[in-house]
């Protein structure tokens, strides 16, 4: 495996190593992982490091949604004109486009659940490339990014063993 | 109560206590310990294993299985067995399924040593060897392997310990506790002592997956060795499996059917769910064993560093989970050092000497943890030496 790809497998786990920990970790020299990690933010291959959050541990959450979107494509841009014109949206967290019954798949947040309904009903659907959408809202979260949400139990193992 | 320690056997009372028990009656007690202290893999079993075991308890396998354990496994250990190390073993009658390996050690001591026999045992080692031997009415011989030559056995070391009575060595690399591993030349030079004094060698492979920087080389696979060896493995570790109590032996026809003959009487069969648990770790285990291996190897280069960067000195251990550093800068002995590391820093640690008496001047240290616990507790170890070196 490729330096570049042991780097990625590990801080897409954790963010916070720091480069002379991975340095450590795969046995290299730090000068090595600094450049390869500046080379891939460079490259856009890292754009950036987010937080895995429980906001179900914090007062005043807010409200996430899941909504299927059938489009019609456009002629030369595809898919791509209108799912470029709702990344834009700043209340979108991701798009992907799909195999399957639709056809971008948006995952929005809002502060309740009016606003998420405001933003289908008056910014998404009212595009002209829009055909129509179906909203999930986010009941619970068990799992994010690999971070199961169930607290961990604690070490169980004897404190000495053979 | 009158004591009824006159009904106890001679052969039962001449086996010392396990060097390990006081220490953790001594860490088990205190609060908020950091322990590298631990003799398994901090992983829970991979979860398409435990499914499979939930799987045969719905479709009731709950019965007894064949003595010799469920013909599938044995036939996956055979392609597993001769994919690994290149040796072929028929799953009719060469391969048995134990309840770990250490039921397959204990199986392969009475099987083959008569009373007064002796059987070799380089340390630091595992703790059950010694005892295994004695309690099949042997002669437990330790032969000395030492940090300078990254604990692998030299065959000098062996020639010494050579006797009439003779019989059994016992290989166990990557090695508990150590982390030592025994390369092709290493082992192919013990070779020329084993034929000629007619040894049989019972090898414990069980740590065999976490070799690091390259791949582990079995003494059965070497010339005229097939047979003359016993090849004990299990599930336990590569597969986070310990609690499971799955391993296995694989040997000449004729030694396996003595250690069934023992294992029929004494325990029947392995439970076969977790046979059928381990079916399914030989049959799709590999990519997730890789991740967790891929794991202690980082880990592995974390506590190395970490003890480079506090002084303490360890050579490289290439297998397990385990590195053995020298604690001889302290003047202290390996059980006043762990005592002390536990009271003044909360840190446990193994002594070295309950491996061994050449152990003595080190301590286990297992990185199957945490790494932020590894980190602290290698720093706190760092305070320890500050306060206590004397070299």
């Amino acid at each position: 495996m490729g330096l570049k790809r042991q780097i990625l497998n590990l801080i897409s786990h954790e963010a916070k190593l720091s480069p002379k920990m991975i340095a450590t970790m795969l046995g290299q020299e730090e000068n090595n992982i600094i450049r390869a990690i500046q080379q891939m933010e460079n490259d856009k291959v890292i754009l950036g490091y987010n937080t895995v959050i429980n906001w179900d541990k914090m007062e005043g959450n807010g409200v996430t949604a899941t909504i299927e979107v059938k489009v019609t494509p456009q002629r030369e841009v595809g898919f791509n004109g209108v799912a470029e014109r709702i990344c834009r949206f700043p209340e979108v967290r991701s798009v992907h486009l799909m195999s399957g019954s639709y056809d971008l798949s948006v995952v929005v947040e809002g502060s309740n659940l009016k606003e998420i309904a405001n933003f289908v009903s008056h910014k998404l659907s009212t595009l002209d490339e829009v055909q129509s959408t179906v909203t999930h809202f986010v009941l619970k979260t068990y799992k994010v990014d690999n971070f199961v949400f169930e607290d961990a139990r604690e070490d169980e193992r004897l404190v000495i063993s053979p | 109560m009158s004591s009824m320690d006159r009904y106890i056997s001679n052969v039962v009372k001449s086996v010392p206590p396990s060097g390990i028990r006081k220490f953790f009656d001594l860490a088990s007690q205190m609060q908020g310990v950091i322990s590298l202290g631990v003799g398994e893999p901090d992983f829970v079993t991979p979860w398409h294993i435990r499914e499979a075991c939930f799987h045969a308890l719905e479709h009731g396998y709950t019965m007894y299985t064949s003595n010799h354990g469920l013909i599938e496994l044995r036939e996956e250990i055979a392609i597993y067995q001769k994919r690994k190390i290149g040796v072929c073993y028929s799953p009719e009658d060469e391969i048995l399924i134990t309840i770990g390996v250490s039921e397959a050690v204990d199986l392969a001591m009475r099987a083959l040593v008569e009373p007064g026999d002796e059987v070799l045992v380089p340390e630091p080692s595992f703790v059950c060897y010694a005892p295994g031997a004695m309690l099949a009415h042997g002669k437990a011989v330790p032969v000395q392997t030492f940090n300078r030559d990254q604990y692998r056995l030299k065959p000098e070391e062996l020639e010494k310990c050579i006797t009439p009575r003779s019989k059994v060595l016992v290989l166990a690399y990557p090695s508990n506790p150590t982390g030592a591993i025994m390369h092709e030349e290493d082992l192919t030079a013990l070779l020329d002592i084993i034929i000629k004094n007619d040894l049989i060698v019972i090898t414990d492979e069980i740590y065999s997956e976490l070799t690091y920087n390259g791949s582990h080389v079995s003494i059965a696979s070497l010339p005229g060795m097939r047979d003359r060896t016993v090849l004990l493995n299990g599930f336990s570790k590569a597969y986070a499996m310990t609690g499971w109590r799955v391993g296995y032996a694989c040997g000449h026809s004729d030694i396996i059917d003595a250690m069934k003959k023992i294992h029929q009487y004494s325990i029947m069969c392995a439970s076969i769910m977790g046979q059928k648990a381990a079916l399914e770790a030989l049959r799709n285990g590999e990519q997730e064993m890789r991740k967790m291996v891929e794991s202690y190897n980082y880990r592995r280069r974390i506590i190395l560093a970490g003890f480079d960067d506090i002084g303490m000195n360890c050579f490289e251990p290439k297998g397990a989970f385990y590195c053995f550093p020298s604690i001889r800068c302290t003047g202290m002995s390996s059980e006043e050092f762990c005592e002390k590391l536990l009271e003044e820093e909360k840190v446990a640690v193994v002594p070295g000497n309950a491996f061994g008496a050449c152990g003595e001047g080190f301590v286990r240290c297992c990185y199957a943890a945490n790494v932020n616990h590894i980190e602290e507790a290698v720093s706190r170890m760092g305070s320890f030496l500050n306060r206590h070196r004397k070299y």
